[in-house]
């Protein structure tokens, strides 16, 4: 288990080695850098100033000089200065993360507490009335992109409500602040919950048809107890999998809904910053998710021996 | 003495694309407390519909009983609203399956499967029927049962899940114990074990033991009757000895001329018709019988009658019962 753990962590730091190299080379590759920008936004081109700002960022320095001063200044917790703002990176995104972190949580909460229990109901009641009903939801919640359902909600909510929720960086009470996330996160978590919800029926049909379902029902149990607590045990296994792709997912990729909903969060600023060749602030942030996302699949692999002792006792 | 178990003009059938496929025709039979019955047959004969129509745990739909009365102690199962029928299973009666791999749940353990029944039906709180789950463990003979009752079952070998598996269903001291082709999945010397401990506990409780088997070998050591089922329907019932003895219906005697015996088992000089005799032709599809006997298609004595009407199951010899014209 300890060995098994420290592997674990060992990859985890070759894997994140691997993006940062990734999205270092992948960011120079993409054409034009801050100076171009700059003085093309500025409509005038003067070589020598153009010269200076390339020489004072350090971007005349060959790439692998570029690549040691970053990952080195990462593990001084160094993370350099904004481009464009020209304050500390670490300034820049640490606000930034509890916002995407609670819209990314209250959207998973939504997802499981819907998906997972539709899921199980659509499975038990197969081929019933209600059963093609979730079945066309979630197909609804998969083929309906998150940005036209958030547009959606908040043409109903100015048509019904007169307005709606804008963001509010303090906002004062709980419910304020939920009122606040709750229209984004459910119309991203919506998508995710149908396909928790698909995921869940199916998983949950193939265990239903197993044997040991048939001994659970046998042994007298309510149709309650042999559903949650023989068969859903069982089909958790790919639905787990899901919700840690969709928590990766949440926490980086949510760039439209935060423009639609105008929510100051990691994935919206990721997108300007790559505008301006923000380097720093790209390289960082995309290692911050990239650090989620291999965490939260650490995560999901411990939940697996959590869940099946076949996977914790090595059968 | 009254029968525990009495079974009378059973009627399963499945509503599939193909049409109606009629599993279990018209079946009857009873069984005695301490007594075992067995209900031999080919694969798809009716033998595990007719297990599970007891239980009521047939899939519906596609599945449905028409008729019959299934009475178990005189409670007809079959009357019975879900609450009732669900306190009537594991605890007046219970069944062992087949596949001793798969019928038990992989992420619970052992003991707890077991407790999980005790607790249901005899209310026994959480640490008492932990406790009892050891003693049942014991009882079917699993050596350290404290320490395997909080294995899980993918740490236990065939033999022992299907001891667990017994331990589950005995653990409520059933009437009735369905066990469909327990032995089938395992070792010749471990299906002995099982059977052995299947006898022992049923003369401790006095439970009465319906034998769902095509092994004629089992029939033999275990039972004291027998009924033959062919294409969903009875063809022969009787005693043990009786059946092996004087075969009426020609399909028993084709089943009981298929056995080898153990002078070819040797490889002894054998005369041609002391040759393993096999039964020709195949088990009609449910869905599509022929509309006399169904085993006339493949029966050498077939007459017109036996392909145009239906023969009834009636008594032949004393307590010696079969469905055949030419019997």
């Amino acid at each position: 288990m300890l060995a098994y753990l420290i592997r674990r962590l060992l990859l985890m730091v070759v894997t994140l080695l691997g993006v940062s190299i990734a999205i270092f080379l992948l960011l120079r590759i993409v054409p034009g850098n801050i100076a171009d920008i700059l003085l093309d936004s500025a409509g005038m081109i003067d070589p020598a100033e153009k010269a200076k700002i390339v020489t004072d960022l350090g971007l005349d320095l060959p790439l692998p000089v570029q690549y040691w001063h970053w990952l080195s200044g990462l593990f001084h917790g160094d993370l350099g200065y904004s481009y464009v703002s020209e304050k500390p990176v670490i300034e820049e995104i640490l606000p930034r993360i509890p916002i995407t972190a609670r819209l990314a949580g209250l959207a998973l909460t939504f997802a499981i507490c819907a998906g997972v229990p539709l899921g199980v109901i659509s499975a038990v009641r197969q081929n019933t009335k209600l059963d093609y009903f979730l079945r066309i939801l979630s197909l609804s919640g998969l083929s309906m992109p998150a940005f036209w359902l958030g547009l959606l909600i908040l043409m109903a909510c100015v048509k019904w409500f007169g307005s709606i929720p804008i963001y509010d960086r303090a906002p004062a009470t709980f419910g304020a602040w939920l009122a606040m996330l709750a229209i984004p996160a459910a119309s991203v978590g919506f998508r995710s919950s149908a396909l928790i919800m698909r995921l869940t029926r199916s998983s949950m049909l193939e265990v239903l048809r197993q044997d040991f379902v048939r001994t659970a029902k046998s042994k007298g149990l309510s149709d309650t107890a042999v559903t949650y607590d023989h068969a859903l045990r069982n089909a958790v296994l790919p639905v787990i999998t899901t919700i840690g792709v969709e928590t990766a997912f949440l926490f980086g990729g949510l760039i439209v809904t935060e423009t639609v909903f105008n929510i100051p969060g990691v994935a919206r600023f990721l997108v300007e910053a790559i505008r301006w060749r923000d380097y720093p602030m790209v390289q960082n942030l995309v290692m911050f998710i990239a650090i989620v996302v291999v965490t939260v699949n650490l995560i999901v692999d411990l939940l697996y021996m959590v869940v099946d002792p076949r996977i914790r006792l090595g059968a | 003495m009254a029968p525990v178990l009495e079974v009378s003009g059973l009627n399963t059938v499945f509503h599939t694309r193909r049409g109606l496929v009629r599993a279990v025709q018209d079946v009857s039979f009873s069984v005695e407390a301490g007594e075992t019955l067995a209900i031999v047959g080919e694969s798809g004969c009716g033998k595990t519909i007719t297990a599970l129509s007891l239980m009521r745990l047939i899939p519906q739909p596609p599945g449905e009983i028409v008729s019959g009365s299934v009475k178990v102690d005189g409670t007809d199962l079959l009357r019975l609203d879900d609450r009732t029928m669900r306190q009537m299973r594991g605890g007046k009666i219970a069944m062992i399956f087949q596949e001793p791999m798969t019928a038990l749940n992989p992420l619970m353990t052992v003991g707890k499967q077991i407790a999980e029944m005790v607790m249901l039906h005899d209310g026994l709180p959480k640490a008492a029927a932990k406790n009892r789950a050891v003693e049942m463990l014991q009882m079917v003979r699993i050596p350290e049962p404290a320490r395997r009752a909080k294995e899980y079952p993918h740490q236990m070998s065939g033999g022992m899940r299907q001891r667990a598996m017994i331990a589950m269903a005995l653990a409520c001291k059933p009437k009735v114990l369905v066990a469909d082709e327990p032995t089938t999945a395992l070792d010749v010397t471990i299906q002995a074990q099982i059977l052995d401990l299947i006898g022992d506990l049923q003369r401790e409780f006095g439970t009465a033991v319906l034998l769902i088997t095509h092994d004629l070998g089992v029939v033999a050591e275990t039972a004291q009757r027998v009924v033959v089922m062919y294409a969903g329907r009875k063809v022969e019932e009787g005693s043990v000895s009786d059946l092996f003895a004087r075969p009426l219906h020609p399909y028993l005697r084709g089943l009981l001329g298929s056995i080898p015996r153990l002078g070819s088992a040797r490889g002894l000089a054998l005369s041609p018709d002391e040759r393993l005799r096999e039964i020709p032709g195949m088990v009609p599809a449910l869905s599509d019988l022929p509309p006399g006997c169904a085993f006339a298609p493949r029966c050498a004595q077939a007459d017109a009658k036996c392909h145009a009407q239906i023969p009834p199951f009636e008594a032949k010899q004393a307590n010696h019962f079969a469905a055949c014209w030419q019997a």
